[in-house]
C-alpha cells in the first residue's frame, strides 16, 4: 500500500501547486453554468413577421393587429408590395411573411371564405413550423371571433366540445433553465474530470517522467488508483461548487436527495475516469488524447439527450447512447434534482454505469504497460 | 522561400505521422454530419403514456384508441388512479398521463361539453408543451368527427409556402454550423497547440535559431491546417449534398472563398492564443473557451439568437462563427450572391486583421 500513498502525495502536490490549473477548474465551471442556460434557450418567441396588405380593409387590420398583440412576433414590415416583402426574407429582415390579398374581407362575406397567402422562412424547421403554428391559431382565434360578430348568436353549443385541461408538473412555468442547468452540469463534470484524466499520464510520457514511475516497485493498479483518486476529488469538488452556483445563480435546490445524487456521481466518476485513463494509454502526446477527447466528448455531448430527446433517436443511436456513462447522468440529475426520484427509482442507472465502469477500467489497467 | 518551403515540409510531416490526431480531425466532420443528418432531432415520435381512465365509456375508449393509434405515442401503462401518477413520474417511465373524468361520455352527450385533464412532466418543457400539442390535435379531429356535417362560414384558408426547406429537414440549419465548429476547431485548436507544443518541449528554440524569418516558422505552421481545413471542407460538402440532399444554390467559388476567409480568421486567432499561454493544456482551454463554446452557443446553428438576454446578443456579433454562418445559408441555402454578404465578409475581414496584428505584436522572438 505505501507506494499508492506516495503516488497520491506525488498527484496532490502537483495539482495544488499549478496555479492555473486551479484557477481553469472554477472559472471553466462558473462561465458555462452561468452562460449556457441563458443561451440554451429553445422556447420560440420574437418571431419576425412582415405583412403584405393588399385590402386595406377594417378586417385585415383587426388581424395585424391580433398578430402584434400575441406577444410572439414582431411587426418588421407592413407594407402593400410583395417585392418588398420577398426581400425582407432574403435579408433575414423576417421569418414569415402573410399576403392578404385584395378584396379580402368582401370576399370572406360573400363567399363564405378567402384564401391568404404565408411564406415562412423554413433554414429552420422547428422554427419555421413552431411560427406558422402560432400564427395559425391565432387565425383560428380571430376566425370564430369574426364568425360569432356575423352569425346569430345561440345559447349552448352547438356541437360537442371537449376541452382539454393541460397541467405540468415540476416546473408549471416551463421555465428552460430548469431543465438544462443539471444537464450542463454533467457534461461539466464530465470534461473536466475526462480531460484531466486523460492528460495527466499523457503528460508523464510526453515530458518523460513515466520513466521514472515504470522502474519503482509500484504495482499496475495502484498506479492506476493513483491516478484515479485524486480525480475523484476533484470531480466531487467541481460537482459540488456547481451545485452551488445553480442554487445561487438559478435558484435551483435540488428536491431529491443528496446522498443518492452523490453516491451516482461516485460511480459515475468510476466510469469516467476510466475512459479517461483508456485514452491515455493508447495516445502518447497529449494532442493526440485532447484530438480523441475531444472527438468523444462531443458525441457524448451531442447524443446523451443534453440538447435533443433521445427518445426520437432512431435505435442504432439510442444503442450508442445507452453504452456511454454519460447519458446515464443526464438522465440521473434531472431526475433527483427535477422530480425528487430516489434511490429505488435510479437503481439500474447505477448498476448499468457500475459496469461500464469496471469493463473500461479493467481494460484501462490491461493497456497500460510498465515498459515500451 | 526555399527554407520557408522546407520548414512546411516538416510541418506536414509533424501532422501526418500522427495518424491519431489525423483520424480525428478527418473522422470529426464526418461524425457531425452522420450524427445531425441522422441521429439527433427535435421531433417526437413513440413517446411513452399512461392513462387513467375513469369513464371507461364509448367515448374514452375511441379516444384512447386514437391515441393509441397514432405515431406520436406508446401507451406504456394503464393506471387505475390519478395518485399513481406521480411514482410513474418519478421512475422515468412516461412522459405524460391522460385522465378521463368519470361520466366522460354523458357529459358529452347531453351538455355538449366535457374536459380531459392532460398531465405532462415539464421537467422537459418542450416534450412536455409538444406532447400536450399532439393530444389537443386529437382530441379535436375527433370531436369534428363527432359533427361531420356542420359547415362553418367566414372561414380564413392559410396556404403556406415553406422557402428553402420545404420538408422541414433539419440539415439545411445545422450543415453551415458544423462547416463552422469543424473549420475552428480545426484551425484555432490546432494551430495554438501544435506552436505551444514546440514550446513546451523546448523546440521552440531550435526553430528561433535557424535563419528562417521568426514570421515564416510561424506562417509554416498554419499551412498545413489551411489545407487539411480544405479538405474537411469538401468532405463537409459532399457528404451534405450527397449523403443529406443538400443542394448548393449559389457560386461554389464564393463559398469556398468565404470559408477560406473564415479559415484565416481562426488560424490568426490559434496564432494569437499561442502567443498569450505557455502549456499545451493551457492552450486547449483558450480555445475551447474562446472558440468552441461560444460557436456553439452564438453563432445561431444551435439555439436562436433572438431569444437569449440582450446582453448575449450584443456579445454574439463578436463571434466569427455568426457572421459566417449568415454567409453560408445566404449563398449554399438562398443561392445569393456577394451583394448580400459584403456587409459580413467585411466584418470576418476587419476581425482577422485585428487578430494577425495583435497576435504579431504579442509574438516574441526572445526566449524568456
Amino acid at each position: 500500500m505505501r507506494p499508492l500513498w506516495f503516488l497520491l502525495q506525488k498527484e496532490f502536490r502537483q495539482i495544488f501547486r499549478d496555479k492555473g490549473f486551479i484557477g481553469r477548474l472554477f472559472i471553466a465551471p462558473a462561465i458555462q453554468l452561468i452562460l449556457l442556460p441563458m443561451a440554451a434557450n429553445f422556447t420560440i418567441k420574437n418571431i419576425n413577421i412582415a405583412i403584405v396588405d393588399h385590402d386595406h380593409s377594417t378586417v385585415s387590420q383587426e388581424l395585424a393587429d391580433k398578430i402584434k398583440s400575441s406577444g410572439y412576433f414582431k411587426l418588421t414590415g407592413y407594407t402593400d408590395f410583395n417585392s418588398k416583402a420577398d426581400k425582407l426574407i432574403e435579408n433575414d429582415k423576417a421569418d414569415i411573411v402573410l399576403e392578404i390579398p385584395d378584396g379580402f374581407a368582401q370576399d370572406l362575406i360573400k363567399e363564405g371564405s378567402k384564401k391568404v397567402a404565408i411564406e415562412v422562412n423554413a433554414i429552420n424547421g422547428v422554427k419555421a413550423s413552431v411560427g406558422f403554428g402560432y400564427l395559425s391559431g391565432i387565425m383560428t382565434d380571430y376566425n370564430n371571433q369574426i364568425r360569432m360578430e356575423m352569425v346569430e348568436p345561440t345559447p349552448l353549443p352547438a356541437q360537442p366540445d371537449i376541452e382539454v385541461v393541460p397541467s405540468f408538473w415540476y416546473n408549471p412555468t416551463l421555465t428552460y433553465y430548469i431543465f438544462m442547468v443539471p444537464a450542463i452540469l454533467v457534461s461539466l463534470v464530465t470534461g473536466i474530470a475526462g480531460l484531466s484524466a486523460a492528460f495527466n499520464i499523457v503528460k508523464e510520457k510526453e515530458i518523460g517522467t513515466i520513466e521514472q514511475i515504470n522502474v519503482t516497485p509500484i504495482k499496475k493498479w495502484q498506479f492506476i488508483l493513483g491516478k484515479l483518486l485524486p480525480f475523484v476529488v476533484m470531480g466531487a469538488v467541481v460537482f459540488s461548487f456547481g451545485l452551488l452556483i445553480a442554487f445561487v445563480g438559478y435558484g435551483i435546490a435540488p428536491i431529491g436527495n443528496l446522498i443518492t445524487m452523490y453516491t451516482f456521481l461516485l460511480v459515475f466518476l468510476f466510469a469516467i475516469l476510466g475512459f479517461g485513463l483508456l485514452i491515455s494509454t493508447y495516445t502518447e502526446t497529449q494532442q493526440q488524447a485532447n484530438s480523441l477527447m475531444f472527438l468523444f466528448m462531443m458525441v457524448f455531448n451531442m447524443m446523451s439527450g443534453l440538447y435533443t430527446p433521445i427518445d426520437s433517436m432512431p435505435q442504432w443511436a439510442k444503442i450508442i447512447t445507452h453504452l456511454f456513462p454519460v447519458s446515464y447522468f443526464i438522465d440521473v440529475m434531472r431526475m433527483v434534482v427535477i422530480k425528487g426520484s430516489g434511490f429505488a427509482d435510479i437503481r439500474f442507472h447505477i448498476l448499468y454505469v457500475f459496469i461500464i465502469g469496471l469493463v473500461l477500467n479493467t481494460w484501462a489497467i490491461l493497456n497500460y504497460r510498465k515498459t515500451t | 522561400m526555399k527554407q520557408l518551403l522546407s520548414f512546411v515540409k516538416k510541418e506536414f510531416y509533424q501532422v501526418f505521422r500522427d495518424p491519431k490526431t489525423l483520424v480525428m480531425l478527418f473522422g470529426l466532420p464526418v461524425v457531425q454530419i452522420v450524427l445531425f443528418g441522422f441521429a439527433l432531432t427535435n421531433e417526437l415520435k413513440n413517446a411513452n403514456i399512461a392513462v387513467v381512465d375513469n369513464a371507461k365509456d364509448q367515448a374514452s375508449q375511441q379516444i384512447i384508441n386514437k391515441i393509441a393509434g397514432s405515431e406520436f405515442f406508446n401507451i406504456q401503462k394503464v393506471l387505475t388512479s390519478s395518485s399513481e401518477i406521480d411514482a410513474a413520474f418519478k421512475e422515468g417511465k412516461i412522459k405524460l398521463a391522460v385522465v378521463f373524468p368519470v361520466n366522460f361520455y354523458n357529459d358529452l352527450m347531453h351538455t355538449n361539453k366535457a374536459s380531459i385533464q392532460v398531465i405532462a412532466d415539464a421537467s422537459d418543457p418542450n416534450t412536455a408543451t409538444q406532447l400536450t400539442n399532439y393530444i389537443n390535435t386529437i382530441v379535436s379531429d375527433y370531436q369534428s368527427q363527432l359533427s361531420p356535417n356542420s359547415s362553418v362560414p367566414y372561414t380564413i384558408i392559410p396556404e403556406v409556402r415553406m422557402l428553402y426547406n420545404p420538408d422541414l429537414k433539419g440539415a439545411p440549419n445545422f450543415v453551415p454550423g458544423v462547416m463552422a465548429m469543424v473549420l475552428l476547431l480545426v484551425c484555432v485548436m490546432m494551430t495554438s497547440v501544435s506552436i505551444v507544443r514546440e514550446k513546451e518541449l523546448g523546440t521552440m528554440e531550435i526553430l528561433l535559431v535557424s535563419p528562417v524569418k521568426p514570421l515564416m516558422v510561424i506562417v509554416a505552421k498554419a499551412i498545413p491546417y489551411l489545407i487539411l481545413s480544405w479538405i474537411n471542407l469538401a468532405a463537409i460538402l459532399l457528404l451534405s449534398v450527397y449523403a443529406l440532399d443538400l443542394p448548393i444554390k449559389g457560386s461554389l467559388f464564393l463559398l469556398v472563398a468565404e470559408s477560406t476567409l473564415l479559415i484565416i480568421t481562426a488560424l490568426s486567432l490559434g496564432l494569437y492564443i499561442s502567443t498569450v499561454t505557455k502549456s499545451q493544456q493551457a492552450a486547449m482551454f483558450a480555445s475551447m473557451l474562446g472558440m468552441m463554446l461560444p460557436t456553439m452557443l452564438l453563432s445561431g446553428y444551435m439555439f436562436p439568437i433572438e431569444n437569449m438576454p440582450v446582453v448575449l446578443q450584443v456579445l454574439s456579433n463578436i463571434v466569427p462563427a455568426k457572421w459566417y454562418y449568415i454567409i453560408v445559408k445566404d449563398v449554399m441555402l438562398k443561392g445569393l450572391g456577394f451583394s448580400a454578404i459584403w456587409k459580413e465578409t467585411l466584418i470576418l475581414m476587419g476581425m482577422t486583421a485585428f487578430f494577425i496584428v495583435v497576435a504579431l505584436r504579442n509574438f516574441k522572438i526572445r526566449l524568456e
